[in-house]
């Protein structure tokens, strides 16, 4: 139609830099360097509900963090997961361990001023008890809940020897009564109160939490007065936040970001072991029903490789479903590499490389790091014994409703987190028949294990938990991978402790000297 | 569009929705993933399942559940969020302005930039800047949205700290909205320095969703002006002396724009439906992300709430889109 000139060009060039630069400049630059009262955390899960005691969010660990910076547990779980001084300064089981008693401290109040009392606790008690929530089971154990001065206590029937351990965490959190029964259940939502050291001061659902610091918590001041909660789903954000330096603190990363962003200026890194291992499940159904499969398939994988090659060294190989800073851990226990032994087992069985054992072994894609990479390697190291393994991808929703109906595939890849640290809250429900997350089914593993359940002198329930590990060990019922690392992009004004169940506690940050 | 069909069309609606409910419903029913699996713990007990399969009315068999939750539907009432524990309705209304906000600001700028690069093309017919422009659609059209969010993010927010990464608001501000359309309250309160600020934020996901659309709004308004102009009142206008400018916006322009309309059209609504993963990438609270969410927890009240309104909201925007279509078109107005 026209054809464009020299001049044109240059004429249109100079109007649109004209226009165009000054328009960039119109936009704020969104903050680069933070105020010295505020955190700014990018963080990977948005609290769906601020109801700590019930629904899915109860029971989600990736939630503890932000909860923990809200309400207050009964007792407060230590970085290294000891049981330390909270809320109730002194707990115990009475002598006979039938009963805890949970002293209350002086001096702790709600957010509104009102001071937390005894019947405030036994309050929540009878609620966690009676509240149809995930765990509801387990807390049902809470009976006979008595107020006496400064103490409460309540019976545990039928007992449970990790009650004091489950009072830290997951599903376990302070909230006020008369202003939870004020407002109601939606109110609450709307508008939640805890006793913690932060308050909420505005929440954008999907999109950021910002917390002012309570001057009246019990604990002391926190070291910043806002802390903002960035909510960033993808990675990829997380990274650019802690990249660009608009956020102070960010987590989870793919391994080769963290290894990156830890070198670059102003910025440092930690990977620290969490309460997070990564294991398969055996499902003692046809081939795998064959001892020799099982154990051939223990040896045939080398955990260590594994974790230098796919993990980039984050992770440590366990042998076990208990990590080395679980109760009950016993190093003695060892499934060694040993690809040799691995043939002969199959051989006995009358498999080979050539005739191999065929069977599924399901996983997940992406929902752990580099979970579907890591059964890619054992497949190929289980296909050089003589095991052929066929991988079905699934969704995490497919693997839940799978294992509560027990119709996992032979082999499936999963991960178990237990921040109790207690045997019970892995090992126990990870091979207990009855439980609805067991792909294992034996009458002797059962049978050890329900005497365990009610075994309430602690050093023989160790060594119990000790004795049937090894046989786990010893006959592969299960197949123990590595324990994961949670890596933590900070900027280096920081001063960053890892807390072993993984969470990102504002309160235990402070200013680096 | 007349009166009566107007009203033929929305009674049209109310069997459509039903469709959708129950579509919607049977499909979240077989589909693999049950909710209450996805939130048990590992020391969660089988009394523990029931007992939440019951609390969740997911005891009862699916024409049950489906009498009950259409019961419930036709009295306004979509349930309450497994995961979020509201009203579903509360929370899709809730979210919806922003998506919405994201979507228009979208759609506006794919409207503006491929106008601007179709009318370029066809006045520059033949020249170099017309293989600009197709180079910049194919450009635009091989790269995925998501992708785009990705790399603007890098360019804009990362490397040159023009625009913010994530949310919808700086969340230091200390503002409180009546409405949730917070850039349109912005604008109507007056507060232009809120109003940019919201614009900053929404500036790189809604490039992401535009760059895509802006291609394709510029080949298919091309193509239909290139088709324009070699009619023969177009020549005429040529013989009357009209400057080319004049022939391509005010004799070639109002011809070729039917198609560009309707394509805007069912654009903008998936737009509103298709900002899932910029709404991710970009922590941007909208309803892209809150479906994201309730999938994952397999909420279902919440997913049947979100496509309900979603698909009552296509059927209006439909509608609308016919009238305006009617409106440009005089051989439509019957």
């Amino acid at each position: 139609m026209k054809s464009v000139q020299r001049r044109d060009f240059l004429r249109a060039t100079a109007a649109a830099t004209a226009l165009g630069i000054p328009g960039l400049q119109l936009w704020p630059r969104s903050a680069i360097a933070q105020t010295a009262d505020t955190l700014t955390i990018a963080y990977n899960v948005s609290p769906p509900s601020w109801d700590p005691n019930t629904g899915p969010s109860s029971v989600s660990p990736g939630l503890s963090s932000i909860y923990r910076s809200i309400y207050d547990p009964y007792v407060v779980q230590r970085e290294d997961l000891a049981l330390a001084p909270g809320v109730c300064d002194q707990f115990a089981w009475n002598a006979d361990k039938s009963a805890i008693t949970l002293r209350v401290r002086k001096g702790v109040t709600w957010h509104d001023g009102r001071p937390l009392s005894p019947g405030d606790v036994a309050w929540n008690l009878n609620r966690l008890s009676t509240l149809p929530a995930p765990l509801q089971a387990i807390f049902a154990s809470i009976k006979n809940i008595k107020v006496a001065g400064d103490t409460v206590s309540f019976d545990v029937t039928p007992w449970r020897a990790n009650m004091l351990e489950r009072l830290t965490f997951l599903g376990c959190y302070l909230i006020p009564p008369h202003y939870y029964e004020k407002v109601g259940k939606e109110g609450f939502e709307k508008a939640p109160m805890g006793s913690g050291p932060y308050m909420i001061e505005q929440f954008e659902r999907g999109s950021f939490l910002r917390l002012r610091a309570y001057e009246g918590y019990w604990g002391g001041a926190p070291a910043f007065k806002t802390v903002v909660f960035k909510f960033a789903t993808d990675a990829a954000t997380r990274i650019a936040e802690i990249e660009r330096g608009s956020s102070d603190l960010a987590i989870d990363m793919p391994w080769e970001e963290f290894d990156r962003l830890k070198t670059r200026p102003g910025l440092t890194g930690v990977a620290h072991p969490t309460t997070d291992i990564a294991m398969i499940f055996l499902h003692n159904v046809g081939v795998m029903a064959d001892p020799n499969v099982r154990k051939a398939a223990v040896h045939a994988i080398d955990k260590k490789l594994i974790v230098e090659r796919i993990q980039r060294g984050y992770s440590r190989p366990i042998d076990t479903l208990l990590a080395p800073q679980y109760r009950g851990y016993d190093a003695s226990i060892a499934t060694p590499y040993d690809p040799k032994l691995a043939a002969e087992l199959l051989a006995k069985s009358g498999y080979t490389r050539d005739k191999p054992v065929e069977f599924t072994i399901q996983t997940t894609r992406g929902y752990k790091p580099k979970d579907y990479e890591t059964v890619q390697a054992i497949v190929e190291m289980w296909r050089r014994v003589g095991i052929k393994a066929n991988i079905e991808v699934y969704e995490i929703a497919k693997h839940f409703e799978l294992r509560t109906q027990h119709k996992l595939a032979p082999a499936a890849f999963y991960n178990w987190g237990n921040s109790t640290a207690d045997p019970e809250s892995s090992l126990g429900s990870a091979m207990f028949s009855k439980s609805p997350h067991t792909s294992w089914k034996g009458a002797e593993v059962d049978a050890a294990l329900s005497a365990l359940f009610i075994e309430k002198d602690d050093a023989k329930r160790m060594a119990g938990y000790r004795a049937v590990n090894a046989t786990i060990a010893e006959n592969a019922y299960i197949l123990p991978l590595f324990q994961f690392y949670q890596p933590v992009v900070y900027k280096t004004s920081l001063a960053y402790k890892p807390h072993l169940a993984g969470f990102i506690l504002p309160q235990s940050i402070t200013r680096a000297r | 569009m007349s009166p009566a069909t107007l009203l033929r069309r929305l009674l049209l609606a109310v069997p459509t929705m039903f469709g959708v409910a129950v579509v919607v419903f049977v499909l979240l029913r077989v589909v693999p993933g049950d909710p209450i699996a996805m939130m048990i713990p590992g020391e969660a007990t089988p009394e523990d399942v029931a007992r939440l399969r019951e609390s969740y009315g997911l005891d009862k068999s699916i024409l049950h559940q489906f009498v009950l939750y259409l019961g419930q539907l036709v009295q306004g009432d979509f349930g309450v969020s497994i995961s979020l524990k509201q009203d579903v309705l509360e929370l899709v209304l809730g979210r919806l302005p922003a998506t919405l906000e994201l979507a228009f600001v979208a759609i506006t700028l794919s409207v503006t930039c491929g106008f601007a690069l179709a009318l370029a093309a066809t006045f520059w017919t033949g020249s170099w800047i017309e293989s600009v422009v197709d180079g910049i659609n194919s450009i635009a059209l091989a790269i995925p949205e998501f992708l785009w969010a990705m790399l603007l993010i890098l360019a804009f927010a990362v490397l040159m700290p023009l625009f913010p990464i994530s949310g919808r608001i700086d969340p230091m501000r200390a503002t409180a909205f009546t409405t949730q359309f917070y850039l349109l309250e912005s604008i109507v309160r007056g507060e232009f320095g809120l109003a940019r600020e919201l614009l900053g934020h929404l500036a790189l996901p809604a490039i992401s969703l535009a760059l895509p659309l802006i291609a394709v709004i510029a080949r298919v308004l091309k193509s239909s002006l290139q088709e324009v102009m070699v009619q023969d009142y177009i020549l005429l206008a040529r013989v009357k002396g009209f400057s080319d400018l004049r022939i391509l916006t005010r004799e070639a322009l109002p011809n070729a724009l039917l198609p560009t309309i309707t394509l805007t059209g069912v654009h903008f609504i998936f737009l509103v439906g298709g900002t899932v993963l910029v709404e991710l990438i970009f922590a941007y609270p909208g309803i892209g992300n809150m479906l994201f969410g309730a999938a994952s927890n397999r909420d279902l009240p919440l997913i049947q709430g979100v496509t309900i309104v979603f698909a009552l909201l296509f059927i209006l925007l439909n509608i609308a889109i016919e009238m305006t279509y009617a409106l440009v078109n005089p051989r439509l107005r019957r």
